[in-house]
């Protein structure tokens, strides 16, 4: 029984199996960015153990196919077992040993990233200083006891969290918080204008005068959900403040008074604070002339690290970002009529596994077919001799 | 003779080329187009000769580079543009504009019929209608358009692009423009120094600010117009400037330009239809530019010569010869057949080449730039691979895959020309020679590899079934150039698609981001790996090798179009939608091909001779197909 358990995993065949499954898998799911957009496809398809059906909430789904990170996995055991059975020093086989062994660090690594990298935005306009990074998916309801002298304290509770609609009981916070129906994506609109029978979620601030209306899941590219809630907040000792309505959509931070302290809540894109800042000195978007294509992009920043006694300018530009404390500053793009540049945030702790195998990997390659070459003229020649 | 064959046919081949580049004789009487045609101009970002100008618009709008008139009459780029220059009322009577739309015309009250060209003024009517129609289908993307849209909002560009060339330089029905310069120049400072005593609150004179006025006003809307920046710098740290924005400045300066003041008299010249007049002041404009910007100069009629000598198509038509020459060594009297189809083959070669390196020279970047530099790569690295294979073998398979091969790309990059300028300036993202010059050569040569792997393969099927060429020697031979080429696919491809997720992970922060292009890429890759391992693991022998190197031409052509054609991701600047027919025909072309090498060994014509046992039965006689290659690990 293990025998044959292991002659599957370290067979030739599985290996086949699995590249032609990928292929299929890469090929539907390439199509299927044309309607789910990238983000969501690459989650439905790559980023996942199985591809389900129906992909919506209907009550039931199966699984239809493995998604990528199945496929990865067993391709990745299928490589490490088989070469731990097989595995014979010889000078012939070193390039396919070290096409293996790069192939085994990238997957490794593109797992990994998967699994730990975190992508952010911050988006500047001239003069504007940040200490954070916002993410491009997730929301948060920020909680803001403003009491403080110097400092205030946030107690940030992601969308994951929210979507439930339960009670949030946090041990930095003297009420509790229920959240009442969450919205993933929605339109706001002013009553008057929603309608006859729009009805408002909450009875406090300007909420009371706004009417929510659910939207569909935002797949283009350049596009976010605006989640909204409407959240109660329910003193330790009973009783009820009222509830709020929250939304990306909203701009200002509402605030409350509660045990003598002036608290604010906000709902706002998850936010990744760094212990350094980064202000925008100027952002220039050239064109070539007498045309509208982008010759180039670049924002001049001043980056600022009490910690490490940083203080200096950087230019950050297309093919040249900025790396400082793991991590990586690109020039993503830019606001309509240049007035502000967004900067795309990485932290990836694998970055240097694609490097690493790339050359591991090309090396075999060519130690290999160089091999073959040889090979190959030498009995031509013999052949023609 | 038979020796001296091949050197006889090469020869003529050379001859004919040779005969096509000999520059076209101009009567010393006659207007001097092509030197008009060198002098310098910036468009689209890009120095360029007034001829590249004249050739990419009536490609964009006529879809030719040359203009054929009721009558037989015959138009070079060049006369239709110097008509749209200086004559616009005379180039508007030219069936330029292509339509062949029922619906668009349709919209005019028009039935389709045998015409497809109109000229401006049979437009003229519907312009307003024209444009409300283009401006609705403006603003879908464009995988969302139906033909009419697509139909429409291409007259739409067309007619703009025709507009703005007829502004570029001087306005449009102008009769006596050197005149309306000079009145110009002398009632400017009149006109400042009625402007100065107005703003003093002096008496002035209204009538000659009025005049320079609306002369103003003329020039500000020339300078909106206008397609065609002719105007050089005339110092350090200024830019090149349109006629219009030229004349602007120059009431700041207090002089105007000598090129304007040239460009007038040749467009007057023109006009009068005084030839030497015309062909006098362009060599004056000719001199002026060689003396000041000699280094622009030399680029441009670079660019001239090279527009001329077309040096793509005529290695096509080599190419096409080369593969003829080459199917015939199979019928007999090979050898000779066989060296005349490698010599042609290095002369189209050597074209092609002289092509490339001219496209490089002129754009200063690598040779990938863009779908259509592409094709005119994928060509050129397929040609040489295939070239050294039939160094190496000499069975005119080689030759054949080069012929093919060249022609087939060639004539792709030919299609893909249609948008214009093939040497267009760069996005920002893709601004940097480094990585142009690794990854995306890289991959390309893996797509050189992969259609050179796919064309052996077509060969050993289509001779294999539908002849009795196919010896077991040429199966053995072609199983293993086809084995060879995708090792090297595998590596080129490999290297490529990693590189490339370096560069992504230089200028976006991710190594890998499932975008299309990089999809593409990866299951070309994949498949490489499956075709290997499925060879050396023993599942499948030649016959298998050659089905999944068919399948390969599909998963290649997919990754250089088909995800283009999705109009999603990073990669979709070379968006194109005219292609997808042929896409599609082509992949159920190698699907049916596939079917066919798939059928039962004794319907294979070349192996009926030999009488081979099906598979399975042990095999009494060598055979192509029974014969199992040892596992190379």
């Amino acid at each position: 029984m293990l025998h044959k358990i292991v002659d599957i995993f370290t067979s030739l065949k599985l290996t086949i199996v699995c590249l032609a499954a990928a292929m299929a898998l890469i090929f539907a799911g390439t199509l299927a960015q044309v309607h789910l957009g990238i983000d969501e496809a690459q989650q439905r398809y790559f980023q996942s153990m199985f591809v389900w059906w129906p992909p919506d909430g209907r009550g039931f789904k199966i699984p239809i196919f493995p998604g990528g990170h199945l496929i990865g996995a067993v391709l990745l055991i299928n490589l490490i077992a088989a070469h731990l059975k097989r595995f014979r020093w010889s000078w012939r086989k070193l390039g396919i040993h070290l096409t293996h062994a790069g192939l085994i660090i990238m997957l490794a690594g593109g797992l990994f990233t998967d699994l730990f990298a975190v992508e952010s935005h911050m988006q500047l306009a001239n003069g504007d200083t940040r200490n954070y990074s916002e993410d491009m998916r997730q929301t948060e309801l920020a909680v803001i006891d403003t009491s403080g002298d110097d400092l205030d304290q946030v107690t940030a509770i992601p969308e994951t969290v929210l979507r439930h609609n339960r009670e949030i009981d946090h041990w930095s916070l003297p009420f509790r918080i229920a959240v009442r129906n969450f919205y993933q994506n929605s339109r706001l609109k002013m009553l008057s204008q929603a309608g006859e029978g729009a009805q408002p979620i909450a009875d406090q601030g300007p909420g009371a005068m706004i009417a929510v209306e659910p939207v569909t899941h935002a797949t283009a590219p350049d596009e976010r959900d605006v989640p909204s809630a409407a959240i109660e907040i329910l003193p330790k000792d009973g009783g009820s403040l009222g509830t709020w309505l929250v939304s990306d959509a909203l701009g200002a931070p509402q605030t409350f008074a509660y045990g003598g302290r002036t608290w604010m809540i906000t709902m706002r894109p998850a936010r990744y604070y760094k212990p350094y800042s980064v202000t925008l000195q100027k952002f220039t978007h050239e064109k070539y002339a007498g045309t509208e294509i982008p010759k180039d992009f670049s924002s001049k920043v001043t980056l600022i690290d009490p910690e490490r006694s940083v203080n200096r300018d950087v230019l950050i530009y297309m093919n040249h970002p900025l790396r400082y404390r793991g991590e990586t500053f690109y020039q993503a793009g830019f606001q309509k009529d240049d007035s502000a540049t967004i900067l795309q945030v990485v932290h990836n702790p694998s970055f240097i596994a694609p490097y690493v195998a790339c050359v591991i990997v090309a090396a075999g390659l060519l130690v290999q077919f160089g091999f073959h070459l040889v090979g190959f003229s030498r009995q031509r020649g013999r052949a023609i001799a | 003779m038979k020796r001296f064959l091949p050197w006889i046919i090469l020869a003529v081949a050379g001859t004919c080329i040779a005969a096509n580049w000999l520059p076209p004789k101009t009567a010393k009487d006659d207007f001097d187009f092509s030197r008009f045609g060198e002098i310098p101009v910036l468009v689209g970002g890009r120095i360029k000769p007034v001829d590249t100008v004249a050739r990419n618009s009536l490609l964009i709008i006529h879809g030719k580079q040359e203009l054929r008139l009721e009558g037989g009459r015959r138009l070079s780029a060049m006369q239709w543009l110097t008509d749209v220059l200086f004559n616009a009322p005379v180039a508007d009577q030219y069936p330029v504009f292509v339509v062949q739309n029922a619906d668009v015309l349709g919209l005019f009250g028009w039935q389709q019929s045998d015409r497809k060209y109109f000229s401006l003024a049979e437009f003229s009517p519907f312009l307003k209608q024209i444009d409300e129609q283009a401006a609705q289908s403006d603003k879908l993307e464009a995988v969302q358009r139906s033909a009419y849209q697509s139909a429409i909002l291409n007259l739409r560009n067309g007619l703009a692009l025709y507009q703005r060339l007829k502004n570029s330089i001087q306005p449009e029905a102008t009769e006596d423009f050197t005149a309306e310069l000079q009145r110009f120049a002398t009632s400017v400072p009149g006109a400042a120094t009625a402007a100065r005593q107005r703003a003093m609150g002096e008496n002035f004179d209204k009538a000659k600010l009025d005049d320079v006025a609306q002369m103003i006003q003329r020039y500000e809307r020339l300078s909106e117009m206008a397609y065609i920046l002719a105007i050089p710098p005339n110092q350090l740290n200024d830019e090149w400037h349109s006629v219009g924005n030229s004349l602007l400045r120059s009431v700041g300066i207090g002089e105007i330009h000598p090129i304007v003041a040239e460009y007038a008299i040749v467009g007057d010249a023109y006009r009068a239809n005084d030839r030497t007049l015309f062909n006098q002041h362009v060599q004056l404009v000719t001199d002026w530019f060689a003396k000041e910007q000699p280094n622009t100069t030399k680029r441009a009629s670079f660019e001239f010569l090279f527009n001329r000598l077309q040096p793509f198509s005529q290695s096509m038509t080599l190419y096409v010869l080369a593969f003829l020459l080459a199917c015939a060594s199979w019928l007999g009297s090979g050898s000779v057949f066989r060296r005349s189809a490698f010599y042609v083959l290095l002369l189209a070669l050597a074209i092609h080449t002289f092509g490339l390196v001219s496209r490089m020279y002129l754009q200063e970047r690598p040779p990938v730039t863009n779908l259509y530099s592409s094709a005119i790569f994928i060509g050129w690295g397929a040609v040489i691979v295939a070239l050294v294979l039939e160094r190496i073998f000499k069975d005119g398979i080689g030759a054949a895959c080069a012929g093919a091969i060249g022609f087939v790309t060639l004539i792709i990059a030919h299609h893909l020309a249609g948008s214009g300028d093939t040497l267009e300036m760069l996005q920002a993202v893709l601004d940097t020679n480094i990585w142009l010059a690794t990854h995306v050569v890289a991959i390309t040569t893996g797509y050189s590899a992969m259609f050179l792997a796919g064309m052996l393969a077509i060969i050993y099927v289509v001779r294999g079934v539908f002849t009795r060429s196919l010896k077991k020697q040429t199966a053995d031979s072609l199983a293993r150039m086809t084995y060879g080429v995708i090792c090297f696919a595998t590596l080129f491809s490999f290297v490529g698609t990693v590189l490339g997720g370096i560069w992504a992970d230089q200028s976006w922060g991710r190594f890998w981001g499932w975008d299309p292009k990089e999809n593409g890429a990866v299951l070309i890759v994949l498949w490489c790996a499956i075709t290997l391992h499925a060879r050396w693991g023993g599942f499948i022998r030649q016959r298998g090798l050659m089905i999944m190197a068919l399948f390969g031409n599909i998963v290649t052509s997919f990754s250089w179009f088909g995800v283009n054609m999705l109009g999603v991701g990073l990669h979709s600047y070379g968006f194109m939608q005219k292609g997808f027919p042929w896409l599609v025909g082509f992949m159920i072309s190698q699907l049916a091909l596939m079917a066919i090498a798939a059928m039962p060994l004794d319907r294979w014509r070349s192996f009926q001779a030999a009488r081979i046992p099906s598979r399975g039965e042990p095999a009494q006689i060598p055979s192509p197909v029974a014969a199992r290659q040892a596992p190379t690990h």
